[in-house]
């Protein structure tokens, strides 16, 4: 049972570690049950890393992290697997399947895990790819489509077996205007029509602030703001309107930890 | 010293998680072989794009290692008037060793490196990381299949190798040098052995069936995310699956033809 007010994923404590290297350090953030909530931070802070814990394609080194009330960290095989069923993921550069085409790409869940007839699966796949506007498309190869057809493609596959909620891998990245405002206007459509739990990891402020409701800003393995994002723009913050505004100039230095510029040259020369 | 001594635990502690890592992911897919078989379309699939497409590598090399045994026998025999024991020759060395060895070595050269770099690249553009996500487990999708395909492409490409290295091997004696037909096929089926010389070559294809196809869709499995990754993960494969074969050839020989 889940109540409509409980977040629809929550994460409690989260530690995380590669190496000796502390990717995330007691982090909690609560993800909105049919809202858009963006993950958002710098290059390198581990947005997409965070998106492998939540589907568990990770496991913490602690913490809790919980998906409509299921511990994902202790979920094994099939346990997992069923409760990835109820998941899509859009990858940044789509990830589909090189060996088989758009329309069998998209059917390729179908197959998997169903025993529906031809006719049927026909149907689905038509209506996933109408929907994303590539019915057209079905006979061409991955290798043939753009980049932004190719995420397109992924999305209709990853909404093959409606899941109930939505993961976006860095979903702007690299796209032309027209390709962006596709996908953005078919992000926030699924969102409305479907109610689907929707967690976007970006870092292009200016899209990501059009369509979501609820925002996350993490650097250095802690959540620095959250929030509306209203609330995010009136963050007083110098590193939060550093990085809603763009400026070369605040708390995140432009420059990598390095000796003093003239000592290193000079010391080279001699 | 405290440090460098910490330093190799650490490394010895990582060496052994990655060889008992290793075993868990040879049982996974050995286990899995069965289930694979379950779906044919699929294991069809690996068999002609793995097997039938090293067809012609192996036929050409068992047609020219077959010539040049026998120009090289015919001589030598020649000397001591036994040019009649040319036929079990060839054939027996082409079933026990040549075959099995031979044919394991081109399909790796040409198969299992493709398996491993296709499965790697796999890995890299996160196309098993998207099965994964689409509850799909990529070990039993991907990999099972692939190797059942392999396991079953080597020993008839080794049976094809032996096959054709004899059509060679008669060209060459019979064609060109003149040697009687009869005694050439007669002194073979007299001498080989069923079971000794056929049905142990074919154990050995199979071993080295198993052998070639873990080591290549375990490297490709495990390859870094990378140009670099898979490149290395390509290299391992035949380096490693070439050395492996060579080393078990050793030791199924020595078991199988104690006496014989």
């Amino acid at each position: 049972m889940t109540d409509k007010e409980e977040p629809a994923i929550s994460i409690r404590n989260l530690v995380f570690e590669r190496g000796d290297r502390i990717i995330f350090d007691h982090v909690d953030i609560d993800i909105p049950r049919g809202k858009v909530t963006a993950i958002m931070g710098p290059s390198g802070t581990g947005k997409t890393t965070l998106l492998r814990l939540i589907t568990g394609q990770l496991h913490p080194a602690s913490g809790d992290i919980r998906v409509d009330g299921m511990p994902v960290q202790s979920l094994r095989g099939n346990e997992l697997y069923a409760l990835r069923m109820r998941m899509g993921m859009l990858f940044q550069n789509g990830a589909l399947l090189t060996d088989l085409n758009v329309y069998e790409n998209v059917a390729f869940p179908l197959r998997e895990h169903t025993n529906l007839g031809e006719s049927m699966i026909r149907t689905l796949v038509l209506m996933k790819l109408q929907a994303v506007g590539l019915r057209g498309a079905t006979e061409m190869m991955p290798s043939e489509l753009s980049g932004g057809m190719a995420r397109r493609v992924a999305l209709a596959r990853a909404m093959i077996m409606d899941p109930e909620f939505i993961f976006y891998d860095e979903p702007f990245t690299g796209l032309d205007p027209i390709s962006l405002g596709a996908i953005v206007r078919l992000i926030r459509h699924l969102n409305q029509t479907l109610g689907l739990t929707t967690v976007i990891v970006s870092h292009d402020v200016g899209v990501v602030e059009s369509i979501t409701d609820v925002n996350y800003l993490i650097s250095e393995g802690k959540v620095v703001a959250h929030g509306s994002p209203e609330d995010l723009r009136e963050n007083r913050s110098s590193w939060v309107q550093q990085f809603m505004t763009g400026l070369a100039d605040g708390p995140v230095p432009f420059h990598f930890p390095a000796p003093d510029y003239d000592e290193t040259l000079l010391k080279e020369q001699s | 010293m405290a440090a460098s001594t910490r330093s190799t635990t650490r490394r010895s502690r990582t060496g052994l998680a990655a060889f008992g890592a290793a075993w868990i992911f040879f049982a996974r897919v050995v286990s899995l072989f069965p289930r694979a078989c379950m779906r044919p379309l699929l294991v069809t699939e690996q068999v002609y794009a793995l097997g039938n497409r090293t067809v012609p590598l192996v036929g050409f090399s068992g047609f020219f290692i077959g010539l040049v045994m026998a120009l090289q026998l015919y001589g030598v025999l020649g000397r001591f008037g036994a040019t009649v024991t040319l036929g079990p020759i060839v054939a027996i060395t082409l079933m026990r060793e040549l075959g099995p060895v031979i044919s394991a070595l081109l399909y790796t050269g040409r198969a299992g490196t493709a398996l491993a770099s296709e499965i790697g690249l796999m890995r890299a553009t996160e196309q098993l990381s998207a099965m994964e996500m689409m509850a799909i487990d990529p070990v039993r999708r991907v990999i099972a299949p692939r190797f059942a395909g392999g396991v079953i492409a080597v020993p008839l490409l080794a049976l094809i190798f032996s096959m054709i290295g004899m059509l060679g091997a008669w060209l060459v004696a019979v064609v060109m040098m003149g040697m009687d037909p009869n005694v050439f096929w007669g002194q073979m089926l007299s001498s080989v052995k069923f079971y000794d010389d056929l049905v142990n070559g074919i154990i050995k294809s199979i071993v080295f069936g198993f052998c070639v196809n873990l080591i290549a869709v375990y490297e490709g499995f495990h390859a870094l995310s990378s140009p670099g990754g898979v490149a290395r993960a390509t290299t391992r494969t035949v380096v490693i699956a070439s050395i492996a074969v060579l080393a078990l050839d050793f030791l199924l020989t020595a078991y199988m033809f104690r006496g014989v």
